[in-house]
């Protein structure tokens, strides 16, 4: 049965990002030919929804306000309510990122609406969407379906083939109306502290150089970073090197923490706590450099190099420089 | 201050998943504190430390969940409520209901949880607790200060660190970083025994099924295929190195 179908773009640094694609061609499995609507909210975010019929959207509304400049829950969720006032959708999909798992469950509560969190598969079955998602940060898995009223799902990054180019649909851009009152501002961003380097986020990095306790010391990430930029990635880390304080916890893959899937996951001195697997095991690659042949990361690892991080990285590190024709 | 900390007890994260005829089996698993709501009950005792008050801490969940209850008292909260009754089980849809209707019978200044479980993650029941409750939140923080009825959240929002600020009342929801949880003292577990822990039913609540009726439904639970372990290289490392690159390049297709 056709059904109206919302996706609610991710924006971060006025782009749309990645994911955001990906839910369109989430949308288009499960719509059965009904409308697919985008909605952008931001601020000089218009820009962004050109081009998007070609992607897979019948209309796209955009919100353009000064006040949604940042992400601030209550007037995100009055504005995105009023789009599902106009477009009412059947499914609303949302990425599941720092804004989209925010937001989707109050938008979800408000509706009385059943959510499924962190997809990383959706497929029509027995006219069902059944939707696929981690538990125990993938140590298992559970299919699971919204049994009544509107379906609202986030979609983990990564995960889905994004929509390819060429669909030809209209596009037709909608502006949105947004009336925001002091109510609908009860929280405000006064600041915004970048922490990653390069400005690569561990959910989106397609390739994560990570450490653990085998790096030493703060210092000893010195040499993982040189990779990662080498090669264009994100610098993560275990919890054991949180713990000791060589770096910041928001770098953290694992149960607690990040879970990550990334094409190529480099784990440097990492020994593979079974909670620090289930954050990183379903990357693509993974090859593990660790001095201890019995360390248990060597059981998930594609390749494994048995030997001194500080010795192998910078090997690798060069190489890879060769490789790209980059300068030291 | 008025500190209400919702919890979950979960599995501990070192346990391994086992499936019995497609169920998760919970025999001889430990248990614990959900890792995030622990950094919730932390900051929840720190609050009082500084502000004054009480800590209340509320769970739904088999009664099981009364160990992990009493370690939070044993941390330092005054009360605990327990929503043992199987009838109150559910979805995030179901346990936010029925979190409100709990909370709903207090007074309360500040409510905070973990940002997610570390079992379902979904990540959806505080937030969609504050919307029931008709208060702001602010999610996944890294650092909370309280001063009056001014309350400022380091938000941790992928790599970026947000500084929010709020009113009371409101919800926080704690990442990892947020604080370094205390061990129960002795004396601590000792008065932990004698500090309340009521248990309240669907009836107590005044909910009917049809308000709490879950949205949906698991059809399936299964393990991922086992990851098969690859290849230890071997030779001298400048080798080994050429080799991983040139795998990663042309077999993986990874690098370019």
């Amino acid at each position: 049965m056709a059904k109206k179908v919302l996706v609610a773009a991710d924006v971060r640094a006025g782009k749309l990002r990645k994911v955001t694609y990906e839910m369109l061609a989430a949308a288009g499995r499960v719509a059965e030919g009904g409308p697919i609507a985008v909605a952008i909210l931001g601020h000089r975010v218009e820009n962004l929804a050109a081009g998007l019929g070609d992607f897979g959207a019948d209309t796209v509304y955009v919100a353009d306000a000064p006040q949604l400049q940042e992400y601030t829950p209550a007037a995100y969720r009055k504005v995105l309510l009023e789009v599902v006032r106009g477009f009412t959708p059947d499914v609303i999909l949302f990425a599941h990122s720092a804004v989209g798992r925010d937001l989707a469950p109050m938008v979800a509560m408000r509706m009385g609406a059943g959510q499924v969190s962190d997809a990383v598969d959706v497929a029509m079955e027995g006219g069902q969407i059944v939707f696929t998602r981690p538990i125990y940060a993938g140590k298992a898995f559970t299919k699971v379906v919204v049994r009544e009223g509107v379906t609202v799902a986030t979609l983990r990054p990564n995960n889905l083939e994004a929509a390819s180019g060429g669909q030809g649909k209209s596009g037709t851009i909608q502006k949105v109306d947004v009336q925001l009152e002091p109510a609908d501002l009860s929280t405000t961003v006064r600041e915004i502290v970048q922490k990653t380097t390069g400005g690569v986020d561990l959910a989106e990095a397609r390739i994560i150089v990570s450490g653990g306790r085998g790096v030493k010391s703060a210092d000893g990430f010195k040499p993982l970073y040189e990779l990662a930029e080498a090669l264009g990635g994100a610098v993560g880390a275990s919890r054991g090197a949180c713990d000791a304080g060589y770096c910041d916890y928001a770098l953290q893959i694992g149960q607690t923490g990040k879970v990550v899937t990334p094409d190529l996951y480099i784990a440097c001195g990492i020994s593979g706590a079974i909670q620090h697997l289930a954050g990183m095991s379903n990357a693509k690659v993974i090859v593990a450099i660790n001095k201890d042949p019995e360390a248990p990361i060597f059981q998930v690892a594609d390749y494994g190099i048995v030997g001194d991080l500080f010795e192998v990285v910078p090997k690798i590190t060069a190489a890879v420089r060769q490789l790209k024709g980059q300068s030291v | 201050m008025n500190i209400i900390v919702c919890l979950k007890q979960t599995f501990d994260t070192e346990e391994r998943i086992v499936l019995e005829d497609g169920v998760i089996k919970e025999e001889g698993v430990r248990y614990v504190i959900n890792p995030y709501d622990e950094y919730a009950v932390e900051e929840g005792i720190r609050l009082k430390e500084e502000h004054g008050g009480e800590v209340v801490v509320i769970s739904v969940g088999p009664s099981r969940t009364e160990e992990a209850l009493r370690t939070a008292l044993a941390m330092g909260a005054d009360e605990a409520i327990l929503a043992d009754d199987p009838e109150l089980f559910g979805d995030e849809y179901t346990i936010a209901r029925v979190l409100a209707a709990i909370i709903q019978q207090r007074e309360y200044d500040i409510i905070l949880a973990g940002n997610q479980a570390v079992d379902d993650g979904s990540g959806q029941v505080a937030v969609r607790l504050a919307e029931e409750l008709g208060i702001p939140h602010i999610s996944t923080l890294t650092k909370l200060v309280v001063e009056g009825d001014r309350v400022t959240g380091y938000r941790d929002a992928e790599g970026n660190e947000e500084h929010v600020e709020g009113k009371l009342p409101i919800l926080v929801t704690a990442q990892q970083g947020l604080n370094d949880p205390r061990y129960p003292s002795l004396i601590g577990i000792r008065r932990a025994g004698k500090k309340p822990l009521s248990h309240v039913t669907r009836a107590d609540l005044g909910l009917s099924r049809d308000d709490i009726r879950p949205r949906t439904q698991v059809v399936k639970t299964f393990l991922p295929a086992a990851k098969q372990a690859g290849r230890i290289l071997s030779g001298d490392l400048d080798a080994q190195v050429n080799e991983l690159i040139t795998a990663l390049r042309t077999v993986e297709k990874v690098i370019d």
